[in-house]
C-alpha cells in the first residue's frame, strides 16, 4: 500500500505550508466537556487523518472549524492570519468545505437543489436550473455516481450510500481549498469507497487540504499525511504517518499513549500534554 | 457569484454523462422506484401514467385525494341540490366567489406550513387590513383613493406579521403560540379601528364614492366578455410558449425533461380551464338585466397563485423556504440565513391574508365586527392541507391551497344550497379535514 510522499519535512509538519492552525480549541456542551485546548494544524497539499475512539470529539473539532459551533476559547488561523469563523457562510467565503457524518441534506428537495443549497445559480432573479443540473451531473459522473436513476429525485428516495456520495459531491464541487470529509466512506460500497479515496488523494495533489475522519484504519493509512489522534476530547497525538503502525495507532485512540513507536521516529509535534 | 468549479476532480477527466434518465426507461419503470417523479423516469405518455399510477398506489398521491374530492362534490351535490342548481352557471360563478377568500387565505398558510410552522392570526390579521382598507376609503372618514387604502391595510398587516416573525425567530417562541397571541389582539384592534367613524362598527361599501366602489368590485365586479376572451387567449398562448419552451429546452440539452405528449397535455388542459372559466362566466346569470363576464376576483386569484409560484418555485427565498422546511439544519449549514427567511414567510403571509381580508368584506358588502375569525384561521389551515400541504412542513405547494380552498367553498356553497344549518357545515368540514391530514401522514409513513 503506497503511503504518504516521503521527502525532507518542510517548515510545515508535512505537505506545503500550513493553511489552517487551530490552536487551544475548548467546547463544551452544558457539563459534557468535548473538546480540551485541541491543537490542530492542516497543511496545504496534505491528507490529514483525525483518528479517535466514538465520542472523542472528531465531529465537533469538525464543526468548530465549519462555523456551526463557536470554540469557548482557542483561536483559528488561516493562512497565518488569525480569522474568526462564525457561521458556514465564513467558513465557505474562506475555502472550507465539509461533509458532514449526518449529510447534512434536505430529504424534500432533490439532488441538484441539495447539491448547490446555499449557492444557487441565479440569472436575472430566477433560479437557472439548466446550469445547476448540468453542472451537477457533471460532478457526479466524474465521482462514478451512477447508481442514482436520476439527478432530479428527491433525496429522500436514496439509499444511505447514494446520499453519501451525493454529499460528498457536494463539498467538492466548489473551488475550495480545505475540504474536511467526516466519515465519507462509511456507507459506500467497494467502487464508490475507493473513487472518495482517489477523490481525496487528487485534491491533495492539486494541493488542497484535506482532513478526513475515519474509523476504517485500512482507508487512513492508504490515505494519510499526516494523523491526528482526539482521545475523549483531547488531542493526545499529532504526526506524519510514518511515525505510526497499525498497533500503535490504536494504543493511541484506547489509551492516549502508545510503547510502540516505530523506531527512528522522533516526537510527534504538535503533541498536547 | 456562484463559482462551479471541478477543479479537484479535473486531474482525472471522465466523460461528463449527465447520470439520468436511465438507460433503460422501461425496466426503470417496471422496478419503480416509487418516490422518483414519474416524469424523471418515463420517455413517453403511457409510461409516465404507469409510473404515475406506482406512485399513487404507493401512498404518495400528490393533488390526485383534493380532485377526487372536488369532483365528488360537484357530483353529490349536483345531484341533491334543489333543481341541480350546484354546477348551474351563476353558482359556480358564485361559489368561486365564496372560495376565493379561503384560495387566498390558504395559499398565505402555505408560507408558515411549508416551514414547519403555523400562522393561527390569519383569522384576525387578514380582516384587519380589509377594516383599514374600508375605513380609509370611507367618504365620512378619509376618503382615500382606493390604491392608497389598499397599500396601507397591507402595509399595516405586513407590519405585523414582521413583529410576529420576529418574536418566533429572535425569541425563539413557539409560532403557535405568538400567533394564538397575534389573533386576540388583532380581534381587539379589528373593533377598535371599526369603531371610528359614524358606522357604528358597520362601514359600509355602498354608496357613489369611486374609491368605495372599487373596493366593492374586487369581488363583484366583471370584465367585459369580449376582453375576457382576449386576455384569457393571451394568457394561455403566452403559458403555452413558456412552457413549451422551457421543455423543449431541457429535452435538446438533455436534462431531465417531461416527455413531448405531457407538455401538450398540460398545455391543453390550462387552455381547456381557461375557456370553460370564460365561457361559464361570459352566461348571463342575472334574474333581471344583464351581469356577465369574468368577475375581478378571478384574474386577482390567479395573479397571486402565479406571483406566489414563481417566488417559491424559482427563486432562490422560495428554495430556502423548502429547504428549511425540509431540514433546517442542513440550510443552516449551507449557509441560509435562517432568520430572515423566517420572518419574511410570517410577512408575506399576514399580506396575503390582508388581500384575503379585503376580498372578505367585498364580499360581505362592507366591514363588520360580527367577523368569525376562528373559522377563517381554521379554514386557510384546512384549505391547505386538504389540497396537500403538508403539516410537517417542506411538502406543498400554493396551488394546493387554491384547490383546497375549491373543496371548502364547493361544501359550503353545497350546504348553503341544501338548507343545511351551519352546524352541519362544519360538522362536513372538520371531517374533510380528519381525511386530507390523515392522507398527509399516511403517505409520511409510507416514505
Ligand atoms: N450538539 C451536542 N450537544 C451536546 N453534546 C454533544 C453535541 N455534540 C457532541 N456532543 C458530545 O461531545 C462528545 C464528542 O462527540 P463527537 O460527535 O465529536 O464524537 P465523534 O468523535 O465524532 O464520535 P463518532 O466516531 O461516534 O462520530 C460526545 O460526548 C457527545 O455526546
Ligand atoms: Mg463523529
Amino acid at each position: 500500500m503506497s503511503t504518504a510522499p516521503q521527502g525532507a519535512p518542510a517548515t510545515a509538519p508535512q505537505g506545503g505550508p500550513t493553511l489552517l492552525t487551530a490552536r487551544g480549541i475548548d467546547k463544551h456542551f452544558g457539563a459534557v466537556q468535548a473538546l480540551y485546548k485541541v491543537d490542530l494544524d492542516l497543511p496545504a497539499g496534505a491528507v490529514t487523518c483525525l483518528c479517535g475512539d466514538n465520542g472523542a470529539g472528531k465531529s465537533v473539532m469538525t464543526r468548530c472549524i465549519s462555523g456551526i459551533h463557536a470554540p469557548d476559547h482557542g483561536e483559528i488561523c488561516w493562512m497565518g492570519e488569525p480569522v474568526s469563523i462564525r457561521t458556514p457562510r465564513d467558513a465557505s467565503h474562506l475555502g472550507i468545505e465539509t461533509v458532514f457524518q449526518d449529510l447534512a441534506l434536505a430529504d424534500n428537495l432533490d439532488i441538484v437543489q441539495n447539491m448547490f443549497l446555499g449557492r444557487e445559480i441565479v440569472r436575472r432573479g430566477f433560479l437557472d436550473e439548466d446550469s445547476m443540473e448540468r453542472a451537477a451531473s457533471k460532478t457526479l459522473a466524474e465521482l462514478r455516481v451512477t447508481s442514482v436513476r436520476s439527478i432530479r429525485q428527491p433525496v429522500a428516495s436514496l439509499s444511505g450510500g447514494q446520499r453519501q456520495s451525493v454529499a460528498v459531491a457536494k463539498a467538492v464541487m466548489w473551488n475550495s481549498k480545505l475540504v474536511i470529509l467526516d466519515e465519507p466512506t462509511a456507507a459506500l460500497g467497494v467502487v464508490q469507497t475507493r473513487q472518495v479515496l482517489d477523490l481525496v488523494l487528487r485534491m491533495r495533489d492539486n494541493g488542497l487540504a484535506v482532513m478526513v475522519i475515519s474509523h476504517n484504519l485500512n482507508d487512513v493509512f492508504e490515505v494519510a499525511d499526516r494523523i491526528a489522534v482526539l482521545q475523549l476530547g483531547r488531542m493526545v497525538v499529532q504526526g506524519p504517518a510514518s511515525d505510526f503502525d497499525r498497533q500503535s495507532l490504536v494504543d493511541y485512540m484506547t489509551t492516549g499513549t502508545s510503547s510502540r513507536r516505530p523506531a527512528g521516529s522522533s516526537d510527534p509535534d504538535g503533541a498536547v500534554s | 457569484m456562484a463559482r462551479v468549479d471541478a477543479d479537484p476532480l479535473s486531474a482525472e477527466p471522465s466523460p461528463a454523462e449527465p447520470t439520468a434518465p436511465a438507460d433503460d426507461p422501461t425496466a426503470a419503470v417496471a422496478a419503480a422506484d416509487l418516490v422518483v417523479p414519474p416524469a424523471l423516469v418515463a420517455q413517453t405518455l403511457p409510461e409516465y401514467a404507469r409510473a404515475w399510477g406506482a406512485r399513487v398506489r404507493n401512498g404518495d398521491a400528490g393533488v390526485l385525494p383534493v380532485v377526487v374530492g372536488m369532483v365528488l362534490i360537484a357530483v353529490v351535490f349536483e345531484a341533491i341540490s334543489p333543481s341541480h342548481v350546484f354546477l348551474s352557471a351563476n353558482n359556480i360563478v358564485n361559489l368561486f366567489q365564496q372560495s376565493a377568500v379561503f384560495m387566498v387565505l390558504a395559499m398565505a398558510q402555505c408560507f408558515p406550513l411549508l416551514l414547519g410552522e403555523i400562522d393561527l392570526s390569519v383569522g384576525y390579521v387578514g380582516p384587519l387590513a380589509g377594516i383599514v382598507t374600508v375605513q380609509l376609503v370611507e367618504p365620512a372618514t378619509t376618503n382615500w383613493p382606493w390604491w392608497a387604502a389598499i397599500v396601507v391595510g397591507l402595509a399595516v398587516v405586513g407590519v405585523w406579521g414582521f413583529l410576529q416573525g420576529t418574536l418566533i425567530t429572535r425569541l425563539r417562541i413557539p409560532s403557535f403560540i405568538v400567533t394564538l397571541a397575534g389573533f386576540l389582539i388583532a380581534n381587539g384592534v379589528c373593533l377598535i379601528v371599526l369603531s371610528f367613524g359614524p358606522f357604528s362598527g358597520y362601514p359600509p361599501l355602498a354608496g357613489t364614492s369611486s374609491n368605495v366602489a372599487v373596493i366593492n368590485h374586487l369581488m363583484y365586479g366583471t370584465i367585459d366578455p369580449t376582453i375576457s376572451w382576449i386576455a384569457m387567449v393571451v394568457v394561455v398562448a403566452l403559458l403555452a410558449v413558456v412552457l413549451w419552451l422551457r421543455d423543449a429546452r431541457r429535452r435538446a440539452s438533455g436534462l431531465v425533461a417531461p416527455p413531448r405528449g405531457l407538455t401538450i397535455l398540460k398545455i391543453v388542459f390550462i387552455a381547456i380551464v381557461g375557456v370553460v372559466v370564460v365561457a361559464i362566466c361570459g352566461i348571463n346569470r342575472a334574474h333581471f338585466g344583464t351581469i356577465e363576464g369574468v368577475p375581478w376576483v378571478i384574474p386577482i386569484v390567479l395573479g397571486v397563485l402565479g406571483v406566489w409560484m414563481i417566488l417559491l418555485e424559482r427563486t432562490r427565498f422560495g428554495r430556502y423556504v423548502y429547504a428549511i422546511g425540509g431540514n433546517a439544519e442542513a440550510a443552516r449549514r449551507a449557509g441560509v440565513g435562517l432568520a430572515g427567511v423566517r420572518t419574511w414567510c410570517f410577512v408575506l403571509c399576514s399580506m396575503t391574508a390582508g388581500l384575503a381580508g379585503m376580498l372578505f368584506f367585498s364580499y360581505l358588502g362592507g366591514a363588520s365586527n360580527n367577523i368569525n375569525g376562528g373559522q377563517l384561521t381554521l379554514y386557510a389551515v384546512a384549505a391547505a392541507v386538504i389540497g396537500g400541504t403538508s403539516l410537517f412542513g417542506g411538502r406543498g405547494r400554493v396551488l394546493h391551497g387554491v384547490l383546497g380552498g375549491l373543496v371548502i367553498g364547493g361544501i359550503y356553497n353545497g350546504m348553503f344550497l341544501l338548507g343545511l344549518a351551519v352546524e352541519w357545515e362544519y360538522i362536513v368540514t372538520g371531517l374533510v379535514l380528519i381525511v386530507a391530514v390523515a392522507i398527509d401522514s399516511l403517505s409520511r409513513r409510507v416514505r
